[in-house]
């Protein structure tokens, strides 16, 4: 069951991950040219996925938009891990202390805003941007590790080991290095597939409302939002960009379930 | 509990607190003068002058701050930049059919979630667990609006079951608003019904392997009735942890989903805003969904204190 | 007809064979006590009686309870038997409650599950039940919450539950192991009468002889799945066939021999009237709880080349007490001092001290890192150097204490969830040496390993206290083990130590009510099985 996932959910985020390295290789078609005369045309030989109303070709679109897709909920993740992991490893150590209880706090504040709401306030202010959407999921990712870090952490604190490591002469800052960061790794890692599906749902969502990518740079959800108004009489344009999303994400969630059941020590004794 | 009740109560007045003051901030440093962008560039000085005292714009920021909350506390969002309305009067309006839809996405998810998880734990392995176990996944995966288009393909261009979109309104009768709303209220909850149904089912599953379901089993109750009794009640705890979060991305999702269906609610008036550059509307409407999500998130923690006694005892 | 007989049951899980063949009966109004170790399958056989088995285990033999063979029983017939018939006492107290019910409710609930009444007529026999249990409602009332429960009012509880319906098989496994030695006492009071005054049998299940060879009146050996042993109580240490049980008899009473030491050498650890108070919780916004002194003004000597024993049941104040002497914490007044030092020195724990002082902890499944490798995990302790050996020199010290405590070089490579219980006891043990301290505390080190690991590694303590001239400060809340290699003893309770003298003093003679009552309620094999056992 797990080995499955691993392997489909693998094998389909791999997919999408050469698809968008290959982009900067090859494309089909070059997405900035436009091709008037093909416009909104059905899956055919030459287009293996159809054009839409500029006769750009869409599995080149799609091909070039995994980037942006992929780059913006990567970056998100890294911000989220480099900022909410040191704060997660601080407050657990300091457990019950000011530190402890600021951190916390602000973790609830930050969860206030969920990323849609922070992403519409960075572009009443900033203007909308890849980076802006980047900003907007990435801080609220900070406080999704942060939690997750600290609770593993806490748990670790308690076990003998680190009792041993303090008797040993060692302080908090190197003991969460040596001890508790390694084994709170496996969470992480499981926690980053799944942060990062969400932050491409993030991404098509907030570049479908305009808040995300700008044109001409291809994304999923500006094709989304292109098609939409089409969708009665050219559904493949709605229909090949959204399952692009919707396979990347299928195939993220297995990979992390998989991830999961691999790594976690309670499961992997039972087998 | 009553001690319970008041530390949480001070926790959601702080945090609405610091919440509006991050606003004010952010949308504070916005360059440019709201004044001019509405009477264009080559208005009286004059009457640049008289604008901004009517928007309150000629005082500190400390004092607009201060101005800002205490007249949300009674009501009063202040005037739209563009509209020159009263903002809650327009927040009111979008009100209408952005709260109604929320509550039906989350009555729709919970409705689905809840009978699925339990159906799902109970039949650990077998067909309806993996049936259950597949959808929810593909559920998850979804993106919702591109879940909409769909939907609006199917069934409201293809079976004309449903306008493809926009709102009846309140005034044409209730069953016309709500079958308005069905749609989006669908696409909305199916990835929360999803997570939820996935979150009921492991969190039953492990208050299953609870030692004291053992017990209950040893006492001459049968799995269902354990599970019914003893294990559904523990589990809810984490549910409720769930359903509090989904609160945000709910209110988040229907920014989006509005969009989809062309209906008149606050995610619609909040992208209108931003390209009018009418920030006082934002800030409110940003306000307005923090203040939901923290409610729903202090409701959730009184709930958590119904459900479990050892709450009850902390201060 | 007996109460309860099983014939040549056998047990498989997922295809891994866990019961072999097990034979044994049990009649009404007799108490059946089955020993074994870990991994021995005695919860197996339990919970093959109950039918209440993990999924996917299939039982071939046949279960008799009252001449019905439950192997051949449904699910919804095992339903009615269970909590009616057979009802079942666990090892966990914490856990075994619903956290979320009164527990007058969860002692009605096993009444009104089997006949039909109403609830509040089942409130009051649950009432009745829980009197029984010695758990009157006048003193504890039933709308408490498991939470508001001590472990053994909470064992209370899981007991009222299980006789409220006067069952004819009682099945106790582990019942007393998670409970402090009074405590342990009571409960086994407690079942005793219950057996007398309905003649229900009992089948008391533990990993400790003691406990069982007081109580039963037929006894059963299990190891590996297998009856070794089994017979009369009062017959059956007299005439043990079987090598294991004889090992294991031999294992409970085991006094290793410790080098003799003639003059005691001068002061190691002296504390001198040590007070650590803890901050009560916060109360309201700015106002605190009165806290409580975890540790009050305790005073006591350690010498050079002494085994020193502390013992006390949980929350007496030994682990506050042990954090202290590691100088992991301070204290609020008086002072610890190593070999003349003080351990805590302008607002740090002083390292020179520290690195003469190590420890080995009681759960030998959390004290390493999972990560680390052995060697690594060992070789901790050099931090407190200030110039570690490296490279080869680190790792010849590594098989150095890697082979005084038994263990091998190429045990270095491996990591830690390839052990057992035992031989991680041993790397503890290994990584406490590594640093040739002069004292190790040792915080319930053997607690949790089965009888005949735990001779082997208090052998082990014992050899290794005359090679390397090592002091030892023993904390256990086991008698017999602290009675068994120590030389003095203190005796704590509520923070403060409230005995202390030569170890077979205090126990031949002991003077404070404490004290006594400890040493009472502490199981003891009987007489004849003692000398069987020496």
């Amino acid at each position: 069951m797990s080995l499955r996932n691993l392997i489909i959910g693998g094998t389909l985020s791999g997919v999408f991950l050469l698809a968008a390295l290959l982009s900067f290789l090859w494309v089909p078609q070059d997405v900035t040219q436009l091709d008037i005369a093909n416009k909104i045309r059905p899956p055919s030989a030459g287009h293996w996925l159809g054009t839409d109303h500029y006769g750009r070709d869409i599995l080149s679109m799609i091909m070039v938009g995994a980037r942006t897709s992929i780059a913006v909920a990567l970056v998100a993740v890294g911000i989220g891990m480099g900022l909410g992991v040191p704060l997660g490893l601080a407050a657990a150590a300091r457990h019950g202390g000011w530190l402890d209880e600021a951190i916390m706090r602000g973790n609830d504040l930050v969860f206030a805003f969920p990323s849609l709401l922070i992403a519409i306030m960075i572009t009443a202010i900033f203007g909308a941007s890849a980076v802006n959407a980047i900003i907007a999921i990435g801080i609220f990712n900070i406080p999704v590790f942060a939690r997750l870090t600290r609770s593993g952490a806490l748990s670790l604190w308690r076990r003998d080991f680190i009792l041993a490591a303090q008797v040993a002469g060692k302080g908090a800052v190197r003991i969460s290095v040596e001890h508790i960061l390694p084994n709170v790794t496996n969470l992480l890692i499981v926690q980053g597939t799944i942060q990062f599906s969400l932050g491409i749902l993030a991404e098509a969502g907030l570049s479908y409302v305009g808040l995300g990518a700008q044109p001409p740079t291809p994304s999923w959800g500006r094709m989304l939002a292109d098609s939409q108004t089409m969708v009665s009489f050219a559904p493949h344009m709605a229909l090949f960009p959204g399952m692009a999303i919707l396979l990347t994400v299928l195939g993220l969630n297995l990979l992390g379930d998989g991830l999961r059941d691999m790594l976690d020590p309670r499961l992997r004794r039972l087998r | 509990m009553l001690q319970f009740f008041l530390k949480r109560l001070m926790a959601l007045v702080l945090t609405l607190v610091v919440a509006s003051g991050v606003i004010f901030l952010c949308l504070e440093i916005v360059p440019g003068d709201p004044a001019l962008y509405m009477l264009g560039l080559n208005a009286q000085e004059d009457t640049l002058a008289a604008l901004r005292a009517e928007l309150g714009l000629d005082m500190g920021p400390l004092a607009r701050y201060w101005a800002w909350v205490s007249g949300m506390v009674v009501g009063d969002f202040g005037i739209s930049y563009t509209y020159r309305t009263p903002v809650a009067e327009m927040v009111a309006e979008r009100l209408k059919v952005s709260l109604p839809l929320a509550v039906y996405a989350l009555t729709l998810s919970t409705a689905i979630a809840f009978p699925a998880g339990i159906w799902a734990a109970s039949r650990r392995g077998r067909g309806a667990d993996i049936a259950v176990m597949g959808v929810t996944q593909l559920g998850v995966a979804i993106p919702n609006f591109w879940f909409a288009m769909l939907m609006v393909l199917v069934f409201a261009i293809q079976l004309r079951w449903f306008n493809a979109g926009g709102f009846a309104g309140w005034e044409a009768g209730v069953g016309p608003a709500l079958k308005s709303l069905t749609l989006p209220a669908i696409a909305l909850a199916l990835p929360q019904a999803s997570i939820l149904a996935r979150v009921m089912r492991s969190a039953l599953l492990e208050s299953l392997n609870e030692d004291y379901v053992r017990t209950a089993r040893a006492k001459g109750l049968s799995r269902g009735q354990a599970l019914w009794r003893h294990a559904l009640r523990n589990a809810l705890i984490p549910v409720l942890t769930i359903i509090g979060l989904q609160f945000a991305f709910l209110m988040a999702g229907a920014i989006i989903i509005e969009n989809v269906f062309y209906l008149p609610g606050l995610g619609r008036l909040v992208f209108q805003a931003i390209s009018a550059r009418d920030l006082i509307v934002v800030e409110s409407v940003v306000m307005l969904l923090v203040f939901a999500v923290v409610v729903v998130n202090f409701l959730v923690d009184i709930a958590y204190a119904l459900v479990d006694p050892r709450l009850r005892g902390q201060v | 007809m007996s109460l309860l007989q099983i014939d040549k049951l056998s047990l498989a899980i997922g295809g891994v064979q866990i019961l072999h063949d097990v034979s044994l009966r049990l009649e009404a109004g007799q108490i059946l006590g089955v020993i074994g170790e870990s991994g021995s399958g005695k919860s197996m056989t339990a919970f093959a009686v109950t039918q209440l088995l993990p999924v996917g285990a299939t039982c071939r033999g046949r279960v008799l309870l009252q001449g019905q063979d439950v192997l051949a029983q449904t699910e919804a017939q095992m339903c009615q038997l269970r909590g009616r018939v057979v009802s079942m006492v666990f090892q966990e107290p914490m856990t075994a409650l619903n956290p979320l019910h009164p527990i007058g409710q969860q002692v009605a609930e096993t009444i009104m599950v089997h006949e039909n009444i109403s609830r509040s007529a089942a409130m009051a026999r649950a009432a009745q039940a829980l009197t029984r249990a010695e758990l009157p409602p006048e003193r504890f009332p039933m709308g408490r919450y498991p939470h508001e429960l001590s472990g053994g009012q909470r064992q209370r509880v899981v007991i009222a539950m299980a006789i409220a319906l006067r069952p004819s098989l009682l099945i106790a496994d582990e019942p007393t192991t998670a409970l402090d030695v009074t405590t342990q006492a009571e409960i086994l009071a407690l079942l005793r009468r219950l057996v007398q005054e309905d003649g229900m049998g009992l089948m008391l299940i533990s990993h400790d002889l003691a406990v069982v060879a007081d109580m039963a009146d037929q006894i059963v050996i299990m190891r590996q799945g297998e009856v070794v042993e089994q017979g009369p109580a009062a017959q059956l240490f007299s005439g043990l066939r079987h090598p294991y049980s004889q090992a294991l008899l031999a294992a409970s009473g085991h006094v290793p021999a410790r080098p003799h030491r003639g003059q005691l050498g001068a002061p190691l650890l002296e504390v001198q009237r040590a007070t650590r108070r803890y901050a009560g919780p916060r109360r309201g916004l700015w106002g605190r709880a009165p806290g409580f002194e975890a540790v009050r003004d305790v005073s006591f000597c350690l010498r050079r080349g002494e085994s020193l024993g502390l013992v006390g049941e949980s929350g007496c104040g030994k682990s506050t007490l042990t954090r202290a002497i590691l100088g992991l914490d301070a204290l609020q007044s008086g002072s610890i001092a190593f070999d003349g030092q003080p351990v805590w020195a302008g607002g740090s724990p002083a390292r020179a001290v520290r690195r003469r002082m190590q420890v080995v902890f009681q759960d030998p499944y959390g004290s390493f890192n999972p990560r680390w490798k052995v060697a690594r995990l060992v070789a901790e302790p050099f931090h407190l150097l200030d110039q570690p050996p490296t490279g080869a020199a680190r790792r010849a010290a590594v098989n150095e204490a890697l082979h005084s405590v038994g263990l091998t070089a190429a045990d270095g490579d491996k990591y830690i969830h390839e052990f057992s219980g035992g031989q991680r006891q041993r790397i503890a043990i290994a990584r406490a040496l590594i640093i040739k301290p002069d004292l190790i505390i040792l915080d319930e080190a053997v607690s949790a390993l089965d009888v005949s690991v735990r001779a082997q590694v208090l052998d082990l303590l014992a050899d290794l206290s005359g090679r390397f001239g090592l002091s030892y400060l023993f904390i256990s809340h086991d008698l017999g083990v602290v009675r068994a290699i120590t030389d003095r003893v203190l005796v704590m309770r509520a923070g403060q130590i409230i005995e202390e003298g030569p170890t077979e003093q205090v126990f031949a003679s002991p003077t404070h009510p404490y004290t006594k009552e400890l040493i009472a309620a502490a199981p003891v094999l009987p007489a004849y099985a003692k000398e069987i056992a020496q």
